[in-house]
């Protein structure tokens, strides 16, 4: 603005307006940023603060707290079941995230290169529109091992039942799969806008020079893509690690603790068990856990960067 | 519905709204102390079974009418938001001046202090625990020796069974009646259990040829594995009949005794039943549908479960139930898990005199014996018992195996103690892997080690 100022030396009447008018602007955008301030401040800057300060009390919300210092993080260390969930929560992240980025990829690139059709790109992300705990229930019931029409099925074809939820082999990649199931579609439509933003001149120069389409898409797409890829793969990542509801309407934890994902444990912990301090201790240990593996994933995929420049 | 055995963890999606309820009062700073908002003065009064709905207005009505300027409002909720409501409530203020209690939640609100000790209420003080069936009352007794809940009702476990399945295997009433188990070869419980079993090609439990893996009927059913009430209305009669006792004090004990060779031979024998294809495995039936689903949908000929859902078999249709006492054990008798619910009141109600009446109305004869031919659960009170017996057998179902073991005193309570939320949490999945994965029962030691940490801590 003062470079405005400088350019344009002219009345008075000029200058005061050229004064002015920063005043307003930021006027303006305070009243515009306000809602998102104040929704950020109000429902996680101080939700996030009050819950790294009761981690280290004894809050059950009935009874006055008590600070208990590091009491609750040295359970933490000690508690076989904590890290027996978080264990639970990387196998459900690995393979969560491992089939859904693949998938969502080859979604992706069949509505780039094979439809234009708007209704066609539309249907993909029509399990994503149904409510999580629905398509759960959904789920529930077409792998149910008695009535459930996955096994009937199954039983036609000459194989043996599978208790898809309830059995420990088969728990954790099922509930993996029904939420690729729900998110690949959402997670197909970042990957195609990041594809439609790559130049088409790249992709003609590979065809003068005589690249297949799978040559193509490994030394063209896939090298082009890596910033989007990095960011959409940080994001479901964080997702993926918050697994909570499909889980707690499918198999409730079960059996014996095979599907016991680090955000069900936490929810039982403060809302089954009343231990709110040690519940915001795992929260806390999981905001680390997150942001750990963020920046990890940041450094890797040099996702701030491209390399189109 | 059967309230007694969904496990805290099964009911979560409808919590997941009254979580975030709670989460968002706590945020804005409404996490005061619990207690009544109404200021109307009217008694709000909270109970899950709507089956018991109309006896309780009916109890309203008149007691109503007995003490003029109360007034009682009944809210029903069910079980599975009820709990989540009602801790909500507490926080929010907006929960009941008096509501229906159960022996698996309220040690908690005792240690969460929101329960009013009845005895120090002048309504409920003056209630004598000699009207209620033996032991009910110490049931409701805080280690502290306050009494937190007047006994509303009282339930047993039993068997029951399809008799039409019974009659073909060429079994009668009698020899249910007269079985008994043991922890070697099951005993002629397993002998009848067996025989009732059959495969898809009609081939019986005890047959030549029998096909385990490819069972139409189990000659038993099951629907949980038991860890969340001590294996109530799954196990329980079987490891108390071998000498077993979940903790060391019949209530308010401090050491759990899952460690008990007693119970891990009752457990490795009674699961051995699903490897014998007598018995379901884990997750083949929905856990939803407890065994009352299975003997309704012909899956099972003989399923055990508790006296409060002894209308709900009544019902079933196309199914003629007949009922039978658990087997007797190597101690010779055949025992059941007594339990029963019971009416408490708020601490911070804002009438606490009227809420103190209402409880003690409704443990009151006139209450009761209304409770009592309605049919859904055997009343507290002595009195009125013989009259909701009448009532079962006028719908068809005998309920006397249930009645027997609280003749002849032999029943034992479910585990009674401080930190039950964390000991279901611990005792559920190591249950469950007995059963889903058929661990030894042996391996019981280690959860028991991790309970039992609990309460050296808590000393």
């Amino acid at each position: 603005m003062s470079t405005t100022t400088r350019l344009q030396p002219g009345s008075t009447a000029d200058r005061s307006g050229s004064r002015q008018r920063p005043r307003q602007d930021t006027k303006l955008a305070l009243a515009f940023i306000a809602p998102a301030t104040i929704g950020f401040v109000l429902f996680l800057g101080w939700p996030t603060l009050r819950g790294i300060w009761l981690s280290f009390t004894s809050f059950n919300l009935l009874t006055p707290s008590e600070f208990v210092g590091l009491a609750n993080y040295r359970r933490l260390v000690q508690d076989p079941i904590f890290w027996d969930s978080l264990l639970v929560t990387v196998q459900y992240v690995v393979i969560n995230i491992g089939v859904q980025t693949v998938v969502a990829l080859l979604i992706a690139l069949m509505m780039h290169r094979l439809t234009q059709s708007s209704l066609l790109r539309g249907l993909v992300l029509g399990p994503y529109l149904v409510a999580n705990v629905v398509a759960a229930l959904v789920w529930l019931w077409i792998l149910d091992t008695q009535f459930g029409v996955a096994n009937q099925v199954l039983e036609w074809i000459g194989l043996n039942r599978i208790g898809f939820l309830s059995d420990e082999t088969w728990a954790i990649p099922t509930i993996a799969l029904i939420n690729v199931w729900r998110h690949m579609g959402y997670t197909a439509l970042l990957i195609f806008a990041g594809l439609q933003s790559l130049p088409g001149q790249v992709y003609e120069a590979a065809r003068i020079d005589g690249a297949g389409e799978i040559r193509t898409f490994f030394s063209i797409t896939l090298p082009l893509l890596r910033p989007i890829m990095a960011l959409v793969l940080i994001m479901t990542v964080i997702g993926s690690f918050q697994v909570f509801d499909t889980v707690s309407v499918t198999t409730g934890g079960g059996p014996a603790n095979a599907t016991n994902v680090l955000q069900l444990y936490i929810y039982d912990m403060a809302f089954g068990r009343f231990q709110f301090g040690y519940a915001s201790a795992m929260s806390v240990a999981l905001l680390v856990v997150l942001a750990i593996i963020t920046i990890v994933q940041f450094r890797l995929t040099r996702a701030g960067s491209t390399d189109l420049n | 519905m059967n309230p007694f055995r969904i496990s805290a963890r099964r009911a979560l999606p409808a919590r997941i709204g009254a979580a975030l309820t709670v989460a968002a009062l706590a945020v804005t700073g409404c996490s005061g102390q619990a207690g009544n908002s109404g200021g109307t003065g009217a008694i709000d009064y909270w109970l899950w079974d709507t089956n018991q709905l109309p006896a309780y207005q009916k109890c309203a009505e008149m007691f109503e009418a007995e003490n003029p300027g109360q007034e009682v409002r009944i809210s029903q909720t069910g079980w599975d938001d009820y709990w989540t409501k009602l801790t909500a409530g507490f926080i929010a203020g907006t929960g009941p001046d008096v509501f229906t209690n159960h022996v698996s939640k309220y040690p908690q609100f005792t240690e969460l202090e929101v329960l009013a000790p009845l005895d120090e209420l002048p309504a409920t003080a003056e209630v004598d625990p000699e009207d209620f069936q033996e032991g009910l009352t110490d049931l409701w007794t805080g280690p502290d020796g306050h009494q937190y809940g007047m006994p509303k009702d009282w339930d047993t476990i039993g068997m029951f069974y399809n008799q039409d399945m019974v009659a073909d295997a060429g079994l009668s009433p009698a020899d249910l009646a007269g079985w008994s188990w043991n922890p070697q070869d099951g005993g002629s419980f397993e002998e009848i259990v067996a025989h009732l079993t059959v495969d898809k090609n009609g081939v019986r439990g005890d047959e030549p040829g029998f096909d385990k893996d490819n069972v139409e009927v189990y000659g038993f059913g099951l629907a949980s594995a038991g860890g969340d009430n001590a294996g109530q209305a799954q196990w329980s009669s079987f490891a108390a009949s071998n000498g077993w006792t979940s903790t060391n004090e019949r209530l308010w004990g401090n050491r759990y005794q899952y460690d008990d060779p007693k119970l891990h031979e009752t457990l490795d024998w009674f699961f051995s039943l699903t490897d014998k294809g007598y018995m379901p495995r884990y997750g083949q039936f929905n856990e939803s549908e407890g065994t009352s689903g299975q003997l309704a949908s012909g899956s099972a000929a003989i399923v055990p479960d508790g006296a409060w859902m002894i209308t709900a078999y009544a019902s079933s249709e196309g199914v003629n139930v007949g009922t039978a006492r658990t087997p007797a054990g190597p101690d010779g008798t055949s025992k059941a898990m007594l339990n029963g619910l019971a009416d408490s009141v708020v601490k911070d109600t804002d009438n606490p005199d009227g809420a103190a009446q209402w409880v003690a109305f409704l443990g009151s004869a006139a209450c009761q014996q209304e409770v009592a031919t309605a049919g859904v659960v055997f009343p507290a009170r002595r009195d009125s018992t013989p009259i909701a017996a009448e009532v079962y057998r006028q719908k068809g179902i005998d309920p006397a195996p249930f009645m027997a073991p609280v003749e002849e005193d032999n029943t034992f309570y479910v585990s009674v103690t401080t930190q039950g939320a964390d000991v279901t949490a611990l005792v559920v999945p190591a249950l469950e892997d007995i059963w889903a994965n058929r661990l030894p029962a042996s391996t019981l030691n280690k959860t028991n080690d991790a309970i039992n940490v609990l309460f050296e801590v808590e000393e």
